[in-house]
């Protein structure tokens, strides 16, 4: 194993609110890791920063021996990183093939040349952005959906095709932002199945935030926890659940509610 | 397969409906005033259609795409009048600069969003006017003498292949980037897409074509004056879009042909050519916010039946 992404002392602050401070975390190839912590921790910040959506105003954070901290998010994703989001965010007004086709963008090269004049090359390109998304599209079992409109996808499977999207993107690490928020227990279940698979599949490092603990649990190798921007424990489940620390910051968190 | 068939179709209805008119006007069935309003309806779906890839396809609220279309119309006057340029290569010249121009508008001003980008683009046109008002070289104020050239071949080769690879541009992967941008900006970068670099180059391409519109133009009307490029004719562009539906190509085209007759009738009365302007735009505003087509094509309209087939 090697270490795939570290992330030293990073932080953000937003005015004169420190959002996110002194985070530091490693994930080596191949793991599967929970990001974890009550509301308004941090957690959605820590991904907006390790995709580039927001630039930390402190501290490094290397993916693959390079430092990324601060860079175009579509640089970001070119260099293996992508993502969903919480609050999901599908192209609405395009159809659920063509949302995977858009992540599957850079992997293809046929220019914008080739495709104004219909060169041989833009033919050959298409095809190939078709077949690869349809495959996407299997895994996730939205093929029978591939012609509708995002936006009229019921909202388990367009949650299932945010991940779908975010695969297309052919990355290394793959950041999850609450998968399986909204969903029952059988599609949270399915979905934790299919989030199994396409690791082994496609030899993914993944980046789990979830509220629900005992799913974070069940499948996750290593936990980190936020609570008000900082880092308050990591360690296996096990450790994670009996920490002091995770307790009461939880605890707190069912008193606030 | 289906796509090129469908291809062809297009291609064959446009050289009949070419065919036709040129005919009719080499007979000497089509007076001057007809000639004038055809040409001058395929100028306003280049126009409108151009901008279609910038506001409907791109989302990027754009509103001076008068100045390209006076960039396209001068530069072509210059080529053509100054320097002696046969009139396609004047056209190609007024496209390439009108490019240009886009570039150079686009690059600062596309970092901006919404009503700033907005607030940005009709600045730079009316620059680009005053800088075409203050140079003697090209009139200044009194305008610029240019002789009439623009036919009907012209105007609809011109139309044809705006549309064409506009419609090309949009139905590929660069298309979908843009509509992705249109949609959400954010995703659309977390998904590898560069942004920038698509929203300028739906400008660019955009600009180019506004440039073509401007070439046709100034050879058809034997005058050109900074006047005729203000924000008044930006906002007449941009009704085009927004009456078409923004997003749809087919739209921008009908509502280019309707206006063009609407504006046409109404000439003598220019005052009420602009209430009637105004009272279409409420209309949509409150019965069609989402324009005519919406961001549906025309040819969605006959495929109801396919759709319902393949639903699950
Ligand atoms: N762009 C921003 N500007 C100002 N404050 C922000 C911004 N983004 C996040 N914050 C603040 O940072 C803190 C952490 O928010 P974040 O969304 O990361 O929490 P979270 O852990 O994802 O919570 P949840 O479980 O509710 O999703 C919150 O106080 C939030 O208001
Ligand atoms: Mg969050």
């Amino acid at each position: 194993m090697s270490t795939l992404l570290k992330v030293d002392s990073l932080g953000i602050q937003f005015g004169g609110l420190k959002a996110v401070q002194n985070v530091n975390m490693y994930m080596e190839n191949g793991e599967l890791i929970g990001l974890i912590g009550p509301n308004g921790a941090g957690k959605t910040t820590t991904f907006n920063m390790l995709t580039g959506v927001y630039a930390p105003t402190e501290g490094t954070i290397t993916f693959a021996g390079k430092q990324i901290q601060g860079l175009d998010p579509y640089k970001v994703t070119r260099g293996g990183i992508s993502r969903t989001f919480q609050n999901i965010r599908l192209f609405k007004e395009l159809s659920v093939l063509d949302n995977v086709k858009v992540a599957n963008h850079s992997l293809a090269n046929h220019n914008i040349l080739s495709s104004i004049f219909r060169l041989p090359k833009h033919f050959s390109g298409e095809a190939k952005m078709e077949e690869e998304s349809l495959a996407f599209l299997k895994i996730f079992g939205l093929d029978v959906y591939k012609d509708e409109l995002s936006k009229n996808l019921p909202y388990g499977m367009q949650r299932r095709l945010e991940i779908a999207r975010a695969l297309a993107a052919g990355p290394k690490l793959l950041l999850l932002d609450e998968p399986a928020a909204g969903m029952n227990p059988q599609e949270t279940k399915e979905l934790m199945d299919l989030i199994a698979f396409i690791r082994k599949e496609f030899d993914l490092t993944i980046l789990l935030i979830e509220h629900d603990m005992n799913l974070v649990m069940g499948i996750c190798e290593r936990i980190y926890v936020l609570d008000h921007g900082q880092l308050i424990a990591e360690g296996t489940p096990a450790e994670i659940r009996s920490n002091p620390k995770v307790i009461e910051a939880y605890l707190g968190e069912e008193v606030a509610d | 397969m289906k796509k090129s068939k469908v291809f062809w179709g297009y291609a064959i209805i446009a050289l009949v409906l070419y065919a036709v008119v040129q005919t009719l006007i080499s007979f000497g069935m089509v007076n001057t005033h007809y000639q004038n309003m055809l040409i001058t309806m395929c100028i306003n779906v280049m126009l409108a259609v151009s901008l279609h890839l910038v506001i409907g396809v791109t989302g990027q609220f754009s509103i001076g795409h008068a100045g390209f279309l006076a960039v396209g119309a001068y530069i072509s006057a210059i080529c053509t009048m100054k320097l002696g340029m046969p009139f396609s290569m004047a056209i190609l010249a007024g496209a390439v600069v009108a490019m240009l121009a886009g570039l150079l508008v686009g690059i600062p001003s596309l970092r901006l969003r919404g009503d700033y980008l907005a607030i940005a683009t009709l600045g730079f046109a009316e620059i680009i006017r005053i800088v075409f008002l203050n140079i003697d070289y090209v009139g200044g104020a009194a305008g610029m003498q240019v002789t009439h050239q623009s036919t009907w071949t012209y105007a609809f080769v011109g139309t044809a292949i705006t549309i064409l690879i506009i419609s090309n541009f949009t139905n590929s992967r660069h298309g979908r980037a843009c509509i992705a941008i249109r949609e959400d900006e954010i995703a659309a970068d977390a998904m590898g897409i560069n942004t920038t670099y698509y929203k300028v180059a739906a400008f660019a391409v955009g600009s180019f074509f506004a440039g073509v519109a401007g070439a046709i133009y100034a050879h058809n009307f034997y005058i050109i004056q900074p006047t005729a490029f203000g924000f008044l004719k930006s906002f007449d562009i941009l009704i085009l879009v927004v009456l078409g539906g923004l997003g749809s190509l087919s739209g921008a085209v009908l509502a280019a042909i309707f206006l063009t007759f609407v504006s046409t009738y109404l000439q003598a009365f220019p005052e009420t050519r602009m209430i009637i302007y105004s009272l279409v735009l409420i209309l949509v505003m409150l019965y069609r916010p989402t324009g005519l087509l919406g961001t549906k094509e025309i040819t969605d309209l006959f495929k109801f039946r396919k759709k319902g087939g393949t639903k699950v």
